[in-house]
């Protein structure tokens, strides 16, 4: 398909961040990780979706920041909550006990079945780049309802095989949830800043199903460590609203001040 | 019966080289100035249990006071990076640093079971993550009930656990408020704990279901205002999120942290 110019005035990182933020549904109870994921889940919320339950793994319950955390137990979002809950209860509770519709990642690295590293860069016992570890995503990919994920493309992140599994997508072979009771459907949508990735509905394997206005197919091949397969009715992401924009900005700018101000 | 005692003295009773010691607060209220007595006062070998190591543990572990860190997200939350762990790990500065790495929902459930007396947590996790390749405490059982596939991983009883909160009362009674995180847990699974608060009150001023930890239940109350920074104390001061941006520069080099150690926690007094 033809590339389709861009008509408003926006960065890739805003691209990526309203597409992903439309992705949630108004109403779902989502398990929100922080950064990019909290940017569009916050936005969602400003936007379409003013009932989305956000919920984040310092037991946070419904909350609704003015501005975005910089840590995922900051202050902002135990003052927004309607509830805070301990932390042994938000996982046991809520998540593992089935609460949650939706758990929005982000990560370091993401290979053709979505498996995600944020675990290490090389090998364990002597790793080139330690990162900071699961956190709350191993359960959340697992015992959420679905999961969407968003992050920045680049050969980098986009590899055939993450150097380790911190958190399951569908497993080195794409099986990795066959025959598993009680787990979530795992990775729905991969949201970058280039296009939109859904697992094949038998292999699991990543496929484009959107391009963003301006990016050409060989861009995202080139952001990627595989052959990555486009799907044959590869659309055109629409682009981000002139209010979308002004309420990202608007929030991103709220942010700013207020961290800087601490 | 909590004791209530200088900082100073609640560290050199309950914080021996070589023990187990849980400094816990997600994010929120975590007792930055117990770990800087613990620096002060040299400790070595320790064994340091976090779910989020945070600034706290990258401190206490490039001032060499670790031996094995046992958490389950070892970054500086929205920044990047804990250069001082992530030094200890890839190049063995001050010294190698063993790791054990769990899942938060596994800590979290680790920490409720060690308060709650038993050996193991279960709970329906690492599917498919290869933690349990590198982490020889995560275990898989089978439920007696159902035949469903289980994880297992100890529970977690540290030695002491230090935890810091609003207030207590003279009592030694102690309110925790906001985010909670594992604090409760923490105290009540380890064998001895302090509490370090913001103040001492006649009344904790509170409601029914409030969280507090009885007085009885805790070894020592120690007062640190403003304990916690630059973490936070809810309801008496905000998160410093311009520090924790500074703090990157400070940990990546070895030189500017030593310095920044010596001037902020050697140097200074027990308010540090």
């Amino acid at each position: 398909m033809s590339h389709v110019e861009k008509n408003l005035d926006y960065t890739a990182g805003e691209m990526m961040t309203v597409t992903a933020a439309r992705a949630l549904e108004n109403g779902t109870t989502c398990f929100v990780g922080i950064g990019l994921p909290s940017e569009a889940a916050n936005l969602a919320r400003l936007t379409h979706a003013p009932d989305v339950v956000l919920i984040y793994e310092s037991g946070t319950l419904q909350t609704k920041p003015e501005v975005l955390p910089l840590s995922i137990g900051d202050g902002e979002l135990a003052e927004t909550a309607l509830t805070t809950v301990s932390v042994p209860e938000m996982f046991r509770y809520w998540l593992q006990g089935g609460k949650i519709n939706l758990g929005f990642l982000g990560t370091a690295q993401i290979d053709r079945y979505c498996n995600l590293n944020t675990t290490l860069i090389g090998d364990y016992t002597a790793p080139k780049v330690r990162l900071p570890g699961g956190g709350g995503a191993p359960e959340i990919a697992t015992n959420a309802g679905e999961v969407f994920i968003t992050l920045k493309h680049s050969k980098r992140a986009f590899v055939d095989q993450v150097d380790f599994i911190t958190t399951l997508g569908f497993g080195r072979d794409g099986k990795g949830r066959d025959g598993v009771p009680n787990i979530g459907k795992g990775p729905t949508r991969v949201i970058t800043d280039l296009c939109v990735m859904k697992p094949d509905p038998e292999t699991k394997e990543l496929v484009v199903v959107s391009l963003h206005p301006g990016v050409s197919a060989e861009q995202v091949q080139e952001a990627t460590g595989w052959e990555i397969r486009f799907t044959e009715t590869l659309e055109s992401t629409p682009e981000p609203s002139a209010r979308e924009l002004e309420v990202l900005r608007g929030l991103k700018e709220r942010t700013a001040q207020a961290h800087a101000g601490q | 019966m909590a004791e209530i005692l200088s900082l100073h003295d609640a560290v050199t009773r309950y914080v021996e080289d070589g023990t187990t010691v849980a400094m816990e607060g997600f994010t929120h209220l975590i007792p930055f100035a117990a770990g800087h007595e613990v620096i002060r006062q040299g400790k070595r070998d320790l064994t340091l249990v976090r779910m989020t190591p945070d600034l706290i543990y990258d401190q206490l572990i490039g001032a060499g006071c670790a031996k094995k860190v046992i958490f389950s997200w070892g970054g500086n939350p929205g920044v990047g990076s804990l250069h001082r762990l992530r030094d200890a790990v890839e190049k063995g500065w001050p010294h190698r640093v063993e790791i054990l790495e769990h899942s938060h929902a596994a800590m979290a459930c680790a920490f409720e079971a060690g308060a709650a007396g038993l050996p193991l947590a279960v709970l329906r996790g690492y599917v498919g993550s290869e933690l349990p390749n590198v982490n020889d405490q995560i275990k898989f059982i089978e439920c007696p009930f159902t035949g469903e596939r289980l994880a297992a991983v100890p529970s977690v009883r540290p030695d002491v656990s230090i935890v810091h909160a609003q207030k207590a009362d003279r009592a030694g009674n102690v309110l925790v408020e906001g985010i909670v995180g594992v604090q409760k847990e923490a105290v009540l699974a380890a064998t001895h704990s302090i509490v370090t608060v913001e103040e001492i009150v006649d009344d904790l001023d509170t409601h029914p279901n409030a969280c507090v930890i009885p007085g009885w239940a805790i070894d020592a109350i120690a007062v640190a205002e403003q304990g916690s920074l630059p973490s936070y104390a809810h309801g008496y001061y905000p998160r410093n999120n311009r520090f924790y941006k500074e703090w990157d520069a400070i940990a990546r080099d070895r030189d500017t942290f030593t310095q920044w150690i010596e001037e902020n926690v050697m140097n200074a007094g027990e308010t540090a």
